[in-house]
């Protein structure tokens, strides 16, 4: 997918002036983080469980290289064939060979990320391959012109259905339905046939477990069976960072996953895939293959950004996001949204080419706290702004503010001036009111709330008088 | 030119160097890890499985019915479907052909669904109480279309298969599968979508609905 993330400012203008999108973001803004908060009474002991997920990740992060060797080993001892991608490009590449070798027209796709990354549809499409989304969300995207998700778990939850009604009846030319219901069955119609004539399945991988040399793929709606059991050939497209232990270990995490994304005690359907069809089975592929690609995740292995490996692409972190509930997640400009896409998307694209998705936060902290795999996300967000500051790639106004700044905080009379004279001019804005209307020197920190006004005094000149009146 | 594979392998090793007594010891770790897997934190195992099973199941929007022994279960499950009004047409896993499904006045097909058939009979390798999930294991006698392709699911779960967690399934099927299986399905009720303004439609791909018979009882 194309990088818009350099646009982050006037995508966000846009996004804010859009009516009909700030009503579709209001209309389900907090019932994922509501459900979510529901769903953890049916663990015992939530932090128990978070800190047993954040181990397990953390744990294959230290030694990734042994534990891949030890997933390709299982995984082609049961007949699947694993191979390697530097990016999404060699990804594509690799994909559209395996498709030529098997002699594939049709390509059903359930939902994967990194496919998106690597803008495979778009490359199959070059190629003559049909690729065809299946999961609701994404396919409603296809059909609308190949538009981007904007959310990881929720990829249209932009969208009303009034919005999905029209696109339905000018694509399918079928009489508009109304009825949230009656477009679901009219797409499950539309994609029945996809799904039976297929040649490939393609799939993305929500775990790999070594144990087994499997790939774990986790869905609501069946799209994902569908696509891994029809065609002849099954192909995995997934990062290098989802391997995890055990069957255990991923009884473990579906206690987390599906209830940090949706509220679910368990998603509708949880597969485990290992290899091919066997001899006298009625189904399943005859060929699988897993494309595993780095795309920017080697080298954050053993870095200050290495937490960030361990995401398990729940959603909540958005789902908590003040910034992403208001701005929506096309805002962001690249495939991953909200906090994760704050770090991930500088990360793999260049810090360079998303300047602005580390600031676009406020550093509450509700991603850190309802991360399943604890990573710190306003931690890197604030490691990544220090890294713009390290490569001058802040704006020279911004500099000289911060130099400023720091000759005024180590000269205490300079500093204790400086204050006395901004509560001085602010007691001026406020003119006896309790809170400034409009901010004189900056205007747009007022545009949507007042400033309070502060007190008459500093408090060092306050602390200095009390200090005075004690000593006599 | 070196392959991508041992491009990434070779880039993941120089960040994390080792010397090969430590690369040995973490190898041993490795093999240790997965030969003895840890469990993690787990609800509390409730008293009654398969009375919880069955609540969980429910709230999953499964139906639930119980049956004494196996004999009944092609009339139990003729009774649903006339209940429900749904076609007297199944198509039977061979792992359950033994069964007298003629003797319950049902059109019966043994072998794997097919895109026209409407009803899919499985049995269960194990289920699991804690979330009220199926555990679906492929094979010649148990093909996974049969919980996929039909509008509705028949699935038998032997009441001694109703274990407390995945853990536990997990742990017999290490234990008793001889080959494992090409799929491993985990069923929790009917195949469902919130992606339209996060409303819950049934039905989207695969099954409109999952009926559980649990078996001796
Ligand atoms: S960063 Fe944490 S909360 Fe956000 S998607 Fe990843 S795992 Fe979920």
């Amino acid at each position: 997918m194309e990088i818009r993330s350099m646009h982050f400012v006037d995508r966000v203008r846009e996004r804010l002036d859009d009516p009909e999108l700030q009503r579709n973001l209001k209309r389900t803004r907090g019932r994922n983080a509501a459900a979510r908060a529901a769903s953890l009474g049916g663990l015992d002991d939530f932090d128990a469980v978070r800190a047993r997920a954040t181990e397990i990740r953390a744990s294959v992060l230290r030694d990734l290289d042994l534990w891949l060797e030890r997933f390709e080993r299982e995984a082609t001892a049961r007949g699947a064939t694993v191979l390697w991608a530097h990016d999404g490009d060699e990804a594509c590449r690799l994909i559209i060979d395996i498709a030529r070798r098997h002699d594939v027209r049709s390509v059903v796709k359930s939902k994967s990320m990194v496919s998106e990354e690597a803008g495979l549809n778009a490359a199959l499409e070059a190629a003559g391959i049909r690729p065809v989304e299946t999961d609701l969300g994404e396919y409603i995207l296809q059909i609308n012109d190949n538009e981007p998700p904007s959310h990881i778990i929720m990829p249209v939850i932009h969208k009303s259905r009034e919005q999905v009604t029209e696109l339905f009846a000018r694509v399918h030319g079928t009489e508009p339905k109304t009825d949230i219901e009656a477009l679901t069955r009219e797409a499950r119609e539309r994609l029945r046939p996809a799904f039976l004539g297929a040649d490939m399945g393609l799939s993305g991988g929500n775990f790999l477990v070594a144990e087994t040399g499997s790939v774990a793929i986790v869905t609501n709606e069946g799209n994902g069976r569908l696509c891994t059991t029809m065609p002849r050939v099954h192909v995995a497209l997934t990062g290098i960072e989802k391997v995890i232990p055990t069957l255990d270990d991923l009884a473990t995490l579906l206690r987390i996953l599906p209830r940090s994304a949706t509220g679910q005690a368990i998603s509708n359907y949880v597969s485990l895939l290992t290899g091919t069809k066997h001899d006298g089975d009625a189904d399943g592929p005859a060929h699988m293959y897993f494309v595993l690609v780095d795309g920017g995740r080697a080298d954050l292995v053993g870095s200050d950004f290495e937490p960030m490996l361990r995401c398990i692409r729940c959603g909540a972190c958005m789902n908590h996001c003040p910034v992403y509930q208001t701005v929506g997640g096309h805002a962001y400009g690249w495939v991953y949204t909200g906090p994760m896409g704050s770090v991930l998307t500088p990360l793999f694209q260049g810090i360079g080419n998303a300047r602005d998705l580390p600031q676009a936060a406020t550093l509450c902290n509700q991603c850190g706290v309802v991360c399943p795999v604890s990573i710190p996300l306003p931690d890197l967000m604030r490691k990544l702004r220090e890294k713009q500051v390290e490569r001058g790639m802040r704006p020279w106004t911004e500099r000289l503010a911060m130099r400023a700044w720091a000759w005024a905080a180590a000269r205490p009379w300079a500093y204790s001036a400086c204050a006395r004279a901004a509560v001085r001019y602010l007691c001026w804005l406020a003119g006896g009111r309790a809170s400034i209307p409009v901010m004189g020197l900056a205007p747009g920190w007022t545009s949507q709330r007042d400033f309070p006004a502060p007190a008459a005094r500093t408090f060092r000149d306050m602390y200095a008088r009390q200090r005075r009146g004690r000593a006599s | 030119m070196t392959s991508a594979r041992d491009d990434i392998l070779g880039r993941l090793r120089q960040r994390r160097p080792r010397d090969d007594a430590m690369r040995d010891a973490t190898g041993e770790e490795i093999r240790r890890a997965i030969a003895h897997p840890e469990r993690g934190p787990r609800p509390a195992d409730a008293e009654d499985l398969v009375a919880r099973f069955v609540e969980r199941a429910r709230a999953m929007t499964s139906s639930t019915d119980v049956c004494p022994d196996t004999g009944q279960v092609p009339a139990r499950c003729a009774a649903w479907l006339r209940a429900m009004r749904l076609p007297l047409a199944v198509v039977v896993a061979p792992a359950l052909a033994d069964l007298d499904w003629r003797g319950a006045a049902l059109s019966v097909r043994i072998g794997a669904a097919g895109r026209d058939d409407a009803v899919g009979v499985t049995p269960c390798f194990r289920a699991i109480a804690e979330t009220g999930t199926l555990m679906l294991c492929s094979g010649p006698a148990t093909p996974a279309v049969n919980s996929l392709l039909p509008q509705t699911h028949i699935a038998i779960v032997r009441s001694e298969h109703i274990v407390a967690d995945m853990e536990a399934a997990w742990q017999a099927a290490r234990a008793e599968l001889t080959a494992w299986p090409r799929a491993v399905n985990f069923v929790s009720g009917p195949s469902r979508t919130a992606d339209i303004e996060q409303t819950i439609v049934l039905g989207a791909h695969g099954p409109y609905r999952v009926h559980v018979l649990v078996v001796g009882t």
